[in-house]
């Protein structure tokens, strides 16, 4: 482009440095999202995730061992001894404190005094010794306040809870279970029956032809806010109120338009001769259909099932009206992930972990069918 | 688990009886009412082709025409109709209660801001997206990564950036990005530099790029030539509309440099009202940025070689062939990448509703209507609100209608 190769590759790099930034920038959300679902409530709200990879300096509420079953006796002292942190922990104690309001009172290695007598010394690879008279030393563990830097820690628990242990709301598997449920009839129905109308509005001459594609592409963009109440009454009418049906028939209908359009544009592209060759060798339009155009077409139905999987599994507006009822026992994932941001709004772990369970599925199908995706919009988008 | 039961059951049933609906009347059709054999055989065959594609569509145009045409009919219907009073006819009552809220001018002004901005930042973060990753080794890579908040659902969305907005106390560590990124400022000369000048580049460039499409469009009404009356008024009113838009940045140009920030404390960004909608809107242009880049590359590969290589032969430098020889090849696309993010823009709903819910002044319209429907119960003015929808759709509507007709002929 430019005449000398300085400022060529100079331009490489710029454009090299901004894509990365751009990619980074684009990332850096959902990656939050990926780190903060293996990390547990404290380690979410004591810092940010970006600090998840590396040790982190946390303050820590830790306690002794509880005296009832530890002390001994030492010269007429009682002693409780240990450790506080677990077997195999590399904590690094910057400083500690025995109460709430002084955390930060004494290095590692020095000796607090706690008054008459009583003494608790707290090594720095966490050992301690808690010594005092009888009274002193009963009742619950002594409590010890550490500022320490911790290793970074990682755990799937939230997705043993989220997936299998949780209970009521914190519990998605039956949720999950609700969307494939809606999803795959869903994707499959509609795109046999928008199959035939394409390849009659691609390949049959009929009157009207032309009056019909151009209500398609117009029905393209009709909002679905336009039919939630007339099909609501309408579901009513007919007696199924809210269920899979009602939320199958809708998707069914809201998919046609796209699919039709699609498979239509795709179908009129394909080689002439094979058809006209084989009306003369006496094929019915049925037989055509069926063994030639269906195979062909392959790329294109492949397009709009991943268009189709992607819409009605990241649903919430069709599975809310149609769908869900009061007793709540056909809701979708995304439906409960709302609900989930209302009632534990705080709960990151909880919260991140769900979200991350939702988008996990499209996120397989995306990197798995990228090519067909790619190739359905750039057919898909009214030119 | 019986839900998936009746699931498989539905499919079954939903394949075998398309594929038995299609399959039989093919052969009813073809052995029993008009038979291809017998002495009308060439008749019966020429009645059978003619009536063969109504039965290939037939499922598709009741479908089509009970869930997509059939309720634009029935909500138009539907928004002159008091359901308490009967179903009795009641004009535009419904409308009037509708425009005396003022929850639905808040909406309108808010989805009028999603519109402009929205279809702007994603198509000029894609078209730059694009012309970037085509010129690496690696843009493949980088496109399916800009690419993948696409196969995100609008709710998971909403928790990714509920996270990044995340507020906590001025004494704690935040665990918010964006809160974690605005403490670092405390009014020196770095937050001056990013937080007064960066904005006030971006928004005079803003101003200049509308400023300059302005002028083109006036350009030949100053020449005379304008091609028809009405594309005269379309072109001033575009101008029109491209001024007011300039005076608006302009102004926010002098409102940034006024306003005194709050640095140090940590700020509930989705109760920021007015500017809560930018960080919705966020959210949108974050997903929509890959379909504007996966379309434009494609358009922008598409271009013919001769061209460029003319201007470079011309001693154009990279600027000048973007902005001069590819932009205007590949304008068709980008009004296509417009005006589909348009109406995506104009459905909006999971994102407001899962992250704010309407409060805090970001209603938008598709919400207002769901709110209306379920909470205030009030089917009239739902209705009314969804026409206001289709009202805005329309002209996209008809634009495509337009051009699809003109590619068949």
């Amino acid at each position: 482009m430019a005449s000398n190769s300085g400022t060529k590759s100079g331009l490489t790099w710029a454009v090299n440095i901004s894509v990365v930034v751009l990619v980074a920038l684009w990332l850096f959300p959902t990656v939050g999202l990926f780190v903060s679902s293996f990390r547990t409530a404290d380690q979410i709200s004591a810092s940010g995730w970006w600090g998840a990879l590396f040790p982190a300096e946390q303050n820590l509420v830790l306690r002794t061992s509880d005296p009832d079953d530890t002390r001994v006796e030492e010269n007429g002292r009682f002693v409780v001894s240990g450790r506080v942190f677990e077997e195999g922990m590399d904590v690094d104690i910057s400083a500690w404190g025995v109460s709430s309001r002084a955390i930060d009172d004494y290095q590692p290695g020095d000796t607090a005094d706690m008054g008459d007598g009583e003494t608790l010394t707290l090594a720095p690879d966490g050992t301690y010794v808690w010594s005092g008279n009888d009274d002193q030393i009963s009742g619950r563990g002594q409590r010890i306040f550490v500022t320490a830097t911790t290793p970074p820690e990682l755990t799937t628990d939230n997705y043993t809870t989220i997936l299998f242990s949780g209970s009521g709301q914190d519990n998605l598997a039956k949720a999950f279970f609700n969307t494939l449920t809606v999803t795959i009839p869903a994707t499959v129905i509609p795109i046999l029956i928008a199959a035939f109308a394409a390849y009659a509005l691609a390949w049959m001459e009929f009157p009207g032809r032309a009056l019909l594609i151009a209500a398609i592409v117009a029905l393209l963009v009709v909002p679905l806010q336009l039919a939630l109440i007339p099909l609501l009454r309408f579901h009513e009418w007919i007696g199924i109120g809210k269920g899979y049906l009602g939320v199958w028939l809708a998707h069914t209908g809201f998919g046609l338009p796209l699919a039709i359009y699609l498979l239509r544009n795709y179908m009129v592209g394909l080689p002439r001769d094979i058809i006209e060759n084989a009306r003369v060798d006496g094929a019915t339009d049925f037989q055509i259909f069926v063994k030639i155009i269906l195979p062909l077409s392959f790329p294109a139905l492949a397009s709009f099932a991943i268009f189709q999987f992607l819409w009605t599994y990241n649903d919430l507006l069709v599975a809310r009206v149609f769908l869900i009822d009061a007793t709540g026992q056909t809701t979708v994932m995304t439906a409960q992930i709302v609900e989930l941001l209302g009632t534990r709004g705080g709960n990151w772990e909880i919260l991140a972990t769900a979200a991350f369970v939702s988008i996990a599925v499209p996120l397989a199908v995306f990197f798995a069918m990228q090519k067909y995706l790619v190739r359905g919009l750039l057919a898909g988008s009214v030119k | 688990m019986e839900a998936a039961l009746l699931g498989l059951v539905t499919i079954a049933i939903g394949v075998g009886g398309c594929v038995g609906y299609f399959y039989f009347s093919n052969v009813i059709l073809d052995k029993f009412i008009y038979p291809a054999e017998g002495p009308n055989a060439g008749h019966n065959i020429n009645r059978a082709n003619q009536i063969r594609p109504w039965l290939f569509l037939f499922p598709a145009i009741a479908a089509l025409g009970l869930y997509l045409a059939y309720p634009v009919f029935e909500t138009l219907r539907l928004s002159f109709i008091d359901r308490d009073a009967g179903n009795a006819f009641v004009g535009f009552a419904n409308y009037q209660q509708m425009m005396s809220e003022p929850k639905f001018w808040e909406a309108m002004r808010n989805n009028m801001l999603w519109l402009i901005v929205v279809p702007a930042a994603a198509t000029a973060f894609g078209l730059l997206a694009a012309q970037l990753t085509d010129r690496i080794s690696w843009g493949s890579v980088a496109k399916s990564l800009i690419f993948m908040p696409m196969a995100i659902s609008f709710v998971g969305a909403s928790v990714i950036f509920k996270l990044v907005y995340d507020a906590r106390g001025a004494d704690q560590n935040q665990i918010g990005v964006l809160n974690a990124v605005w403490m670092q400022f405390e009014g020196g000369a770095g937050s001056f530099l990013f937080l007064k000048i960066l904005p006030a580049i971006v928004l005079l460039g803003f101003a200049g790029i509308v400023g300059y499409v302005a002028y083109l469009l006036l350009r030949p009404l100053m020449r005379g030539a304008g091609g028809g009356a009405i594309f005269s008024a379309l072109r001033v009113l575009g101008a029109a509309g491209a001024a007011y838009l300039v005076v608006v940045s302009l102004r926010t140009v002098i409102s940034v440099f006024s306003a005194d920030l709050a640095y140090g404390e940590p700020q509930q960004w989705l109760t920021l009202p007015y500017y809560n909608n930018f960080f919705l809107m966020v959210v949108l242009i974050w997903i929509q940025t890959g379909f504007a880049m996966v379309i434009l590359s494609a358009a922008l590969r598409g271009i013919p070689e001769e061209t460029i290589e003319a201007a470079v032969i011309d001693g154009a430098n990279p600027f000048q062939i973007f902005f001069r020889i590819k932009i205007p090849q590949i304008m068709p696309t980008i009004v296509v990448v417009w005006t589909t993010i348009t109406l995506t823009v104009l459905k909006v709903f999971d994102i407001v509703f899962a992250m704010t819910n309407g409060q805090w002044e970001t209603q938008v319209l598709a919400n207002y209507m769901f709110d209306k429907l379920f909470r205030a119960n009030d089917w009239g003015v739902a209705s009314a609100s969804a026409m206001v929808i289709m009202l805005l759709v329309t002209p996209i509507l008809v634009w495509n209608v337009y051009n699809a007709r003109k590619e068949m002929r």
